[in-house]
């Protein structure tokens, strides 16, 4: 716009800033559509072209499943239902076999899912919530606020937590899977506090940070809307882990005997087998017992660690921005991952 | 130096925090171990210390108390609180077990060699093998033994050290007969430097510190290999190729030293969270340490040896991050100097 006259100039800037564009603008059905199309159709096509997103989606999924509807058409088992200890595969009312006092091991394990189910659930979120906050603003702001936030989670991570978590467990029982996931988590954020902040140590030096920092938005903004998709991926993976890692443990505390009995439990169930059953040393009589529910288990966090990585998949914005454009044309997919 | 002074200022913190909360536990959690102790001395029970039947005097309950747990009841909290870490710290008085009626420290003195020796080997092989691993897999990434590695890994990942344990036990030890079911040595060898023992040792210790390795196996090798191809796709490597460096020196100084220094925060968790694991692992194995003193306590409601064992796992496992983190120096350079603006 090259023009001798300034007030010329003057009167152009102005129409700069009220140029509105051509097209119309979309009406909400269409926004609708696109927000679907984006948020809904993008991501599910991502899982599709990925086995393993698929499978531990799937995985997760049934779990829920299992939990929530599957567990309303099967009975609680109950002591002396059928014969004690009988194999597995040798009638359909227990497909799994049963325990020493007759109760079928399909049965028990499901009525544990909705318990599990929680405890990772609670762990995760409590785990993840605290992690992020003082990881991101301990890595972002550095100096005393980095000095403090990983002193502090220094701290935590060198008490070592399994036994910090007995000890506690010894004198407070905790009763209730929310609890027992609150109580585990306190074992899980530091290390992801830790490893976020790492992870934004390197952002924090990115030109579009400091871009923004020029500009005059405050920490919280520029962490909210700038490093914190950055982050996303990375968090997905470690919540993931987090539910994995809470899981892991309430099982194997529950398996040595440290959470309380009562109930139905995968980890209950491993510990009776292990000290009623002898199952270790006479898996005849009652491996089944012990290695149904370390399956289940197994499963689980194979379902939680594929789900992070089909997260991971969703999140990422270089593969999300090849999908997005393929997925509003209507084209095929073909990505190799 | 300011580093080495922080770091070694954090571990002395850190066990302070951890001996203060057993106070805390012990003394101000109403129905805590002090009060079920107190009843237990009450009734007259106490292992060793049962005097026939019938009640105590209520003096002889706080003496009695005093001398297991050395914390003081009915004196102002302060003081208590004051004598309690007093007597920890400086003279280790961790109280006396009640079911062995031997001070504490003894017991876990004895055991706690045993504890680091399969724990830090498990931990070791563990992470050497990720990281070869992971470097191997970034090296072909996309190919055939990168995908299937990667299944391999997650399969991997998914099994909890104990289930790994137990499966260990049960076939090796129990199925095949290669491995001994537990303790940490043969009984009929004489403690000492000589073959005989050794061997024992190394024979009772091989099934923990497989499944150890499984800890600090984890996710370790993605990560390797996700850090590796990041810094494969940088641009002083791609200089560094032009400078016609030889492949070993690229792979091993350039991008081996780069991948894996986000790992070194992993492997100090790993150092807390294999000891911890020391407790699930020595309960299976029944390999007396630290870890199966900590569920015995736990069983037979030995509060002092339960405080006792949780104060040693703190001990140990600072120390270990503290030389984790004096070393850190020498791989990153820039971990001892710290410059960084803050925002």
């Amino acid at each position: 716009m090259a023009t001798s006259d300034p007030n010329d100039n003057q009167a152009d800037d102005i129409d700069v800033f009220n140029i509105v564009a051509d097209s119309d603008p979309l009406t909400r059905k269409e926004r609708l559509f696109r927000w679907i199309d984006l948020n809904i159709f993008t991501p599910y096509r991502i899982i599709r072209s990925d086995w393993r997103a698929s499978f531990g989606i799937a995985m997760i999924i049934f779990l829920v499943f299992v939990g929530t509807v599957v567990i309303r058409f099967i009975p609680y088992p109950r002591v002396g239902d059928y014969p004690r200890y009988a194999p597995p595969f040798q009638s359909l009312a227990y497909p799994l076999g049963t325990d020493n006092g007759g109760r079928g091991i399909l049965a028990q394990l499901v009525h544990a899912t909705p318990d599990m189910l929680i405890i990772a659930f609670s762990g995760a979120v409590v785990a993840m919530s605290i992690g992020v906050v003082i990881g991101t603003v301990a890595g972002y702001k550095g100096g005393y606020w980095d000095e403090v936030l990983m002193g502090i989670s220094d701290v935590v991570i060198c008490i070592p937590g399994l036994p910090l978590i007995i000890v506690i467990v010894a004198i407070y029982p905790p009763t209730s899977p929310w609890l027992v996931g609150f109580i585990l988590a306190i074992d899980n954020w530091p290390g992801l506090a830790r490893a976020l902040r790492s992870q934004v140590l390197t952002i924090r030096e990115e030109s579009y940070i400091e871009a923004g920092r020029a500009m005059g938005r405050n920490s919280g903004e520029i962490l909210w809307d700038d490093v914190m998709p950055q982050l996303m991926p990375y968090i997905t993976i470690r919540s993931a882990g987090a539910a994995r890692g809470v899981i892991f443990q309430s099982v194997g505390l529950y398996f040595i005997g440290v959470l309380p009995q009562g109930g139905l439990n995968w980890g209950v169930m491993m510990n009776d087998a292990y000290n009623i059953g002898s199952a270790v040393s006479n898996p005849g009589l009652s491996g089944h017992w012990l290695y149904a529910p370390m399956f289940v288990l197994l499963l689980m966090s194979m379902g939680l660690i594929l789900l992070s990585q089909g997260l991971d998949r969703i999140f990422n914005p270089r593969l999300r921005a090849r999908h997005e454009k393929k997925a509003s044309e209507k084209d095929e997919i073909e990505v190799d991952l | 130096m300011r580093y080495f002074a922080k770091r070694i200022g954090q571990a002395i913190i850190t066990i302070f925090a951890a001996t203060s909360l057993t106070f805390v536990m012990y003394r101000l959690m109403p129905g805590g171990p002090i009060d079920s102790l107190r009843q237990e001395f009450m009734t007259g029970g106490g292992g060793d210390f049962a005097s026939g039947g019938g009640g105590r005097d209520p003096e002889e309950v706080n003496r009695l108390i005093e001398l297991h747990t050395g914390i003081t009841p009915d004196v102002p909290l302060h003081i208590a609180y004051y004598q309690y870490m007093r007597d920890l710290l400086l003279y280790q008085d961790f109280g006396i077990s009640i079911y062995y009626g031997e001070p504490v420290f003894d017991i876990l003195f004895r055991a706690m060699p045993w504890s680091i020796f399969v724990s830090v080997y498990g931990l070791l092989l563990g992470f050497a093998v990720t990281i070869i691993l992971g470097a191997v897999m970034a090296f072909k990434e996309g190919g055939r033994f990168d995908k299937v590695m990667t299944v391999v890994i997650i399969v991997l990942d998914s099994i909890p050290y104990y289930v790994a344990a137990i499966v260990m036990l049960a076939t090796l030890a129990f199925g095949l007969g290669w491995f001994p079911h537990g303790g940490r040595a043969y009984s009929d060898s004489v403690p000492g430097f000589n073959a005989y023992f050794m061997q024992g040792v190394l024979h009772h210790g091989t099934l923990p510190i497989l499944s150890g390795m499984v800890v600090g196996f984890g996710s370790g090798a993605l990560a390797m290999r996700a850090n590796s191809i990041r810094v494969m796709g940088s641009d002083y490597l791609r200089v560094a190729e032009l400078r016609g460096l030889k492949d070993s020196r690229i792979s091993i100084r350039y991008i081996g030293r780069n991948a894996v220094l986000p790992l070194y925060t992993g492997f100090m968790i790993g150092l807390s969270s294999i000891f911890s694991s020391g407790v699930i692992m020595e309960r299976i194995f029944t390999y007396p340490g630290i870890g199966w003193y900590t569920f015995d306590a736990l069983m037979r409601q030995d509060y002092p040896l339960l405080m006792g064992a949780f104060i040693f796992f703190t001990v140990i496992t600072v120390a270990c991050i503290l030389i984790a983190d004096l070393t850190y120096g020498f791989i990153d350079p820039r971990a001892s100097v710290e410059n960084k603006e803050s925002y």
